[in-house]
């Protein structure tokens, strides 16, 4: 077992640095970043004095190996648009993103996996086609233009939430709706093939005939079947919204690492990027770890296997 | 007792989600830009809310009026130049640092004395690297040496150079990769603001210094605090204005800012900046279409695009179009050069002269309003040319633009707010690498421009240089900016053209 997940964590590692040398090597590609961070003014002067005070004189190859050895260290380095050191302002900001990411998530588990069973339950009814009408209809609404709708009734002219930031709960609802919803349909999609599948099986007939009753029988014995697919699902999906809440923590004002992402892309900050996508990367993996782990104690099966 | 009960909490909710209301009510402006502002340190953060910072908490030698296009005495009472690299100073007694210390020569000698050193690291070298040394001559009297002749010093002592008391930047610590971590300095100056607040890159609030010296021309100070923050989507400035989370934003695209404008919710200014558009020619062919080595063509793009329609009916009333290669409101910027009149027949006729009766394909590059360019592109396909858009970053056009791969590029230039040409003709035609021309004759003139502080031969040397480069259509001038600015009803505030917004001067009405 230890050498099992000794060799998760190193795969995961590698993994990590792949995409981090990927971005490194994109980044040089959407030009100079010294221009970039001394903005549209500059004179060949000043993009000089950046390019020798930043390193980015030196050759791109030692650029990251010098990147890389101090982030072995532990040392991810000095924002160079902040000024600040970007293990630092990481750290500050990942609480913001992970409450917005766990906030979107239980909006998304909360409405999908009930639609999802409900459908299941009384397949092709009205209920089952409302509840696939709202999966295409989440599908094809891109996030940012479901929340800037939001935005325009709740908050401009009902005036019940605010606008934007992140100072009080209020200000997660509509960021959480908009990020969660866009990963509800899949979910709910899931969860209604899982339970369907799990309702004509064997077991589910045999606990039907034994007299338990109907909550019992989907909430206890179809649903923790029906929902392992979910739980890998929902994990990559954690992962990807903690990646993808760049576009709602724009929208919404909200100081995370999105929009210290979306920040640092536009500044060409190129530390603080490479620190953010490995954060990120890291995320990700341990989700997939973890969602492994979640699947082989909902199903004893798996262990074996 | 249901709906009752649905009503009660809609309304508590409605009652603990409202916005925070600042405002005039809590004597509180709040603004907001699409930038972080982490370290709160006018020459450690090139960004254009630190110079708007820079001004609110600290204060230079001397001011620029916009009114009267002279500099007033700001920390300096009067000046004399003893050469045409020295002028001495004396400065303003009965001053204090929001830390209560006094003001005196040993804060401007210091100051200048480490940005002078180019150790000191501040990223923006051509802001102080003019600036040779200052010399303590009395407790109220310095002098500032300069490493060579400079037109635009009072430009820069008036937007850029802040003056930090003794031995400010001693205590930052030095970052592994060698910078200063800034985030450690507290904030210090004697500007009309001081920061009560800060938390990186999320806001930064000021109140008002309490103890700023009477008589200065920034007056005194009015509403008591202003706060900053970041809003990066433009449409959610616009929510936070129509519902009083915000008072005051700019660059506010035109049509949202109309549309504002029609609620009645909001003032809406449209005032000129110093930015111009321009198209740059490949002058020399280096980019492999050769079409812009002949002056009739250039000549003819000049003819065919409607620089006075894209000004005023896609940019905003308070621009104009422009002949000569600076802005009309920077010293020395004569427009009284070769004028291109839109006219597409006479276009027409001279890409017929050049030898292209039928017009011609070519590579177009851009990357600030996409809508502008679209505007050239139309006008110069009704001649019969056909522009290739190629859309990039800043960053990444400006390293082409350099290499000289561009065959036309569609720039902009704000001078760094700088109201003179030697902000922007200088720098472009001087014979660098941003020079599309490198024509000995503009470099020559521009040199001799450069170099004197007498305003007759300055005025003198730049109009020669304007003259060719509009004769020879180097670059063909477009129009001016202009931007929206959308505040408040209950605010007072007048925009200035220089872009740097007097936030300090606001008061409500």
């Amino acid at each position: 077992m230890l050498a099992f997940l000794l060799r998760r964590i190193s795969t995961a590692l590698l993994v990590a640095l792949t995409v981090s040398s990927l971005t490194f090597s994109l980044n040089f590609l959407s030009g100079d970043p010294a221009i970039a961070l001394a903005g549209e003014s500059a004179t060949q002067e000043d993009l000089q004095t950046i390019r020798e005070a930043y390193g980015y004189d030196k050759p791109i190859p030692v650029q990251y190996f010098n990147w890389l050895t101090g982030a072995l260290q532990g040392d991810l380095g000095q924002s160079h648009y902040l000024n600040q050191p970007v293990a630092d302002e990481i750290f500050q900001r990942l609480p913001t993103t992970m409450t917005l990411g766990l906030s979107a998530l239980v909006f998304a588990l909360v409405l999908s996996i009930p639609l999802g069973v409900l459908a299941a339950i009384r397949p092709n009814s009205l209920f089952d086609r409302f509840a696939l009408t709202v999966a295409v209809v989440g599908q094809a609404m891109p996030s940012f233009w479901f929340a800037l709708t939001m935005m325009l009734w709740f908050a401009i002219n009902w005036r019940i939430l605010p606008v934007s930031g992140s100072d009080t709960w209020l200000h997660f609802v509509m960021p959480s709706i908009a990020l969660g919803y866009y990963i509800t349909p899949g979910v709910m999609r899931l969860t209604r093939a899982g339970m369907l599948e799990v309702l004509r099986s064997d077991f589910i007939r045999t606990a039907r005939a034994k007299g338990v009753s109907r909550f019992s029988l989907m909430f206890k014995h179809a649903l923790r079947n029906a929902i392992i697919p979910v739980v890998s699902l929902a994990a990559v999906q954690f992962g990807f919204m903690l990646g993808g809440s760049i576009v709602i923590e724009t929208i919404f004002a909200i100081n995370g690492l999105g929009f210290l992402a979306w920040e640092s892309i536009q500044r060409a900050d190129l530390p603080m990027m490479q620190a953010i996508v490995l954060v990120l990367s890291f995320f990700y993996i341990a989700l997939t770890f973890l969602a492994d782990v979640l699947n082989a104690w909902l199903d004893p099966r798996i262990r074996i296997g | 007792m249901r709906p009752m009960y649905l009503a009660l909490s809609a309304s508590l909710l409605a009652t603990t989600a409202m916005p925070a209301m600042a405002g005039k009510a809590e004597d509180t402006l709040n603004w907001a830009t699409d930038k972080e502002v982490a370290v709160v340190d006018p020459y450690f953060s090139v960004t254009r809310e630190l110079v708007i910072m820079g001004h609110m908490g600290w204060d230079g030698l001397v001011l620029f009026n916009n009114e009267t296009g002279e500099f007033d005495p700001l920390l300096a009472t009067s000046w004399e130049w003893k050469s045409n690299t020295e002028v001495e100073f004396d400065l303003r007694e009965g001053v204090v640092f929001h830390d209560g210390s006094t003001f005196d020569a040993d804060d401007v000698v210091y100051t200048i004395n480490f940005l002078a050193d180019e150790a000191s690291g501040v990223p923006a070298q051509s802001v102080v690297n003019w600036m040779k040394s200052a010399t303590k001559i009395d407790q109220y009297k310095v002098r500032l040496e300069l490493v060579q002749p400079f037109p635009n010093a009072f430009a820069y002592l008036a937007n850029e150079i802040s003056i930090m008391p003794e031995g400010y930047y001693e205590n930052s610590s030095i970052g592994a990769d060698g910078t200063r971590d800034l985030s450690k300095v507290t904030p210090i100056g004697t500007g009309p603001y001081t920061v009560s607040d800060v938390r990186t890159g999320k806001y930064v609030n000021w109140a008002k210094n309490d103890q700023y010296f009477a008589g200065g021309p920034k007056g005194t100070p009015q509403i008591g605090n202003i706060n900053f923050r970041t809003i990066g989507e433009s449409n959610t400035q616009l929510a936070e204005l129509m519902t009083g989370g915000l008072d005051w934003a700019w660059d506010v695209p035109k049509e949202q800012a109309l549309r504002l404008e029609e609620s009645g919710q909001v003032q809406v200014v449209n005032e000129k900046t110093l930015r111009i558009s321009y198209l740059a020619f490949d002058v020399d062919g280096s980019s492999g279409q050769d079409y812009f080595t002949d002056q009739k063509v250039r000549a003819a793009f000049a003819h065919a695009i409607n620089r006075e329609a894209i000004a005023k009916e896609l940019v905003g009333p308070a621009s104009v179009a422009i002949h000569s290669a600076c802005h009309p409101e920077q010293f020395a910027c004569s427009q009284d050069v070769p004028h291109y009149d839109y006219n597409p027949e006479k276009a027409k006729a001279l890409l017929a002269e050049a030898g292209y009766p039928d017009g011609f394909k070519f590579d177009l590059y851009g990357y600030r309003e996409r809508e502008f360019t679209e505007a050239v592109i139309g006008d110069l396909a009704a001649v019969g040319i056909q522009a290739n858009l190629n859309w990039l970053q800043y960053s990444s056009l400006l390293e082409k633009v350099q290499n000289g791969e561009t065959p036309v590029n569609h720039m902009t230039w704000g001078s760094s707010s700088i109201p003179d040409v030697a902000a922007i003709t200088s720098h472009f035609f001087s014979g660098s690498s941003d020079d599309p021309a490198k024509d000995p004759r503009t470099a020559e003139a521009l040199a001799r421009g450069d170099t004197s502080v007498d305003p007759e031969v300055r005025k003198e040397a730049y109009q020669e240089a304007l003259n060719i480069i509009a004769e020879e259509v180097y670059w063909l001038p477009m129009f001016t900016y202009a931007k929206y600015y959308v505040f408040s009803n209950d605010l007072d505030f007048t925009p200035t053209a220089d872009e740097i917004p007097r936030l300090y001067e606001a008061s409500w009405k």
